[in-house]
């Protein structure tokens, strides 16, 4: 019921979102100019609009003018933030719905990992993970349509370098094009997504083929499936987040980019498992999950904040050691405009779950966890709300009535979708040759 | 001082877990129990306090922190500022990425060696120490249990051949 409500909201803010999209070059100009009337220089819209010049660097990525700016200044950037202006509500809705589709991914994840290794601890979670990764096919097909309104229909520039016109004026993108043109991004995004659907599909009818069956030979075929699945799944993954992430920023390039995404969804999706397992036991289901596997979840929980930070710290500190310009500025703008939200995500998906999450103790009580997780899931918004809006709005960003709406409304799908699939199945599963370890788990 | 105490032996560890079960629930005081290898719940079981090294574990990590910082901040900053790649040392906030793993290293250094160092005093344990253990089969396949004897010696005995002791000693034990 609440998941209705919650799309019903959203979808409403998406509408607004899209309804407040400037029409014309001179609306967007009207816009940022009762922007900063309003707000004033409290908004540091001062400082970032004389960040223009590097900002105009930047945008040399994004902008379709990087040569007219010598001789135009001002029309350049009026364009250029009308071109910001109509991309926002369109990254709003692409950053909520990869977020979330990146949950039900990390879930599936975590889920082949625990098959191929033949966990003991974790058969009993199986179903709640399966429920999660059922989100993976609405929410997977929403992106692709996305992605497809911005290469074939072009309704949208969240990517510059579908650009015909931008790529004339860019050796770099000309350079690129054998790899980033829409007819090959849109192959691949198929396959990628063809393969992690198709392992969610047959994974979860072997698991509840084995409620019924007699020997373990749909146990095995999962496990052979989940092991293979894993490749697959790296190598996707990774290109996945070339394509899907780090193609708005078609200049910029980081070799580990594709590990960072990872340890992101990885960590949102423990975090899902874990709130939905607490929320399912605190409504009388699943009582034979007890305090040791919330308290693994959690140690998941806490082991994978940490390793993201790794991660995007072993990114910016040799970007920021080395400061090549054309990796450079890629920080450089998340420093002088997103400020906040790029600092205080570490706060968030680092220090949290650290001090939160430290004492074993503390894994072991539910609201605990919860509190942390909720953290950690904000956290992780605002990650993925800096890999892509720098590129998009620039310094036009506000995490206002479009990003929300879109919050709401893929939350609301997302909840809809998991607790549908978590009723069409008995939440234990009942011949796991596991099962019984995972009853008498404790540590 | 010298006590006198009653020395059950058991050679299966699910056998030890139920007699120790056994001998609290017929309220007991165990002294020790020697294992030639850790028994999972053991602890629990015996009614032993949790360990602490945890949160000796955190002040340590503290500590090698506050070390890193001092330290870099001596080295690089105040003592011998040097331009490495165009990024003059004269602020340790302004180049502090670059020390953070060394902050991370010394942290996981301190806390590791220290508790380590922690565990090995706590546990009476240092080079050319006697074995505690009172029968070298505890490290082979045998399991000890240590009570302490207060003039009822019979009732123990009959209690720890109930719970599948195959062997009982009495003996005299310097505590320490």
């Amino acid at each position: 019921m609440a998941s209705y409500i919650l799309m019903a909201v959203g979808a409403i803010g998406i509408g607004i979102g899209f309804a407040s999209m400037p029409g014309s070059v001179e609306e967007a100009k009207a816009m940022v100019a009762s922007h900063d009337d309003g707000h004033g220089s409290s908004h540091g819209e001062e400082a970032s609009h004389d960040d223009a010049a590097s900002d105009h660097e930047v945008a040399a990525t994004h902008g379709d003018k990087a040569e007219a700016h010598g001789e135009d200044h001002s029309a350049s950037h009026d364009k250029h933030v009308y071109n910001q202006l109509s991309n926002r509500p369109w990254s709003a809705l692409y950053v909520a719905a990869f977020f979330f589709m990146m949950i039900a991914l990390g879930v599936l994840a975590f889920y082949a990992i625990q098959r191929a290794a033949q966990a003991g601890w974790s058969p009993l979670l199986f179903r709640v993970m399966e429920g999660i990764t059922s989100y993976l096919i609405p929410g997977g097909i929403i992106v692709l349509i996305i992605l497809l309104c911005s290469t074939v229909l072009h309704l949208n520039h969240l990517f510059p370098w579908m650009d015909a016109e931008t790529v004339a004026h860019d050796k770099l993108l000309q350079g690129k094009a054998g790899y980033l043109n829409g007819t090959f991004f849109m192959i691949r995004a198929v396959i990628f997504l063809g393969g992690w659907i198709l392992y969610r599909q047959f994974s979860r009818k072997f698991s509840l083929a084995q409620d019924e069956a007699g020997d373990n030979s749909n146990f095995k075929k999962n496990f052979r499936i989940s092991a293979a699945f894993l490749v697959f799944y790296l190598i996707s993954e990774s290109m996945m987040s070339w394509d899907w992430i780090m193609s708005v920023d078609p200049h910029w390039f980081s070799t580990l980019f594709g590990w960072y995404v990872f340890a992101s969804m990885f960590v949102s999706g423990i975090t899902v498992i874990a709130i939905i397992t607490i929320y399912l036991k605190s409504k009388g289901y699943l009582e034979e999950v007890n305090d040791s596997h919330i308290h693994d979840l959690a140690k998941f929980m806490f082991g994978i904040s940490i390793f993201w930070t790794y991660l995007w710290f072993s990114q910016f500190m040799l970007i920021w050691y080395s400061n090549i310009p054309e990796e450079v500025t890629y920080y450089v703008q998340r420093i002088a405009d997103y400020k906040l939200p790029f600092f205080g995500m570490v706060a968030m998906n680092f220090v949290f779950p650290l001090l939160l999450l430290m004492n074993s103790d503390y894994k072991r009580i539910n609201w605990f966890v919860i509190m942390a997780g909720i953290v950690i899931l904000f956290g992780h918004y605002i990650d993925i709300f800096n890999m892509i809006m720098p590129a998009t709005v620039g310094d036009q960003w506000y995490i206002g009535i479009p990003e929300i709406g879109s919050i709401l409304f893929f939350a609301g799908l997302f909840i809809f979708c998991v607790f549908r699939s978590l009723t069409t199945a008995p939440l234990q599963p009942k011949r796991n040759p596991f099962i019984d370890e995972s009853r008498h788990f404790h540590y | 001082m010298a006590s006198k105490v009653i020395q059950a032996y058991y050679t299966d560890d699910d056998v030890l877990m139920h007699a120790v079960k056994k001998v609290k629930a017929a309220k007991h005081h165990i002294e020790e129990v020697y294992c030639p290898f850790p028994v999972h719940g053991l602890d629990k079981a015996m009614g032993l306090a949790p360990t602490r090294i945890a949160i000796t574990s955190f002040m340590y990590g503290c500590v090698g922190l506050t070390v890193a910082i001092v330290m870099m901040n001596y080295i690089m900053i105040s003592d011998w500022p040097q331009d490495i790649g165009g990024k003059p040392s004269f602020s340790y906030i302004e180049n502090m990425p670059a020390f953070v793993p060394i902050m991370f290293e010394l942290t996981v250094f301190f806390a590791a060696h220290l508790m380590v160092i922690t565990f090995y005093l706590r546990s009476r344990l240092w080079p050319f120490k006697n074995a505690e253990n009172p029968d070298p089969r505890t490290t082979d396949d045998h399991f000890v249990m240590e009570i302490e004897v207060h003039g009822n010696e019979s009732e123990l005995k009959d209690l720890l051949l109930d719970t599948g002791a195959v062997e009982i000693n009495v003996s005299e034990k310097n505590s320490h």
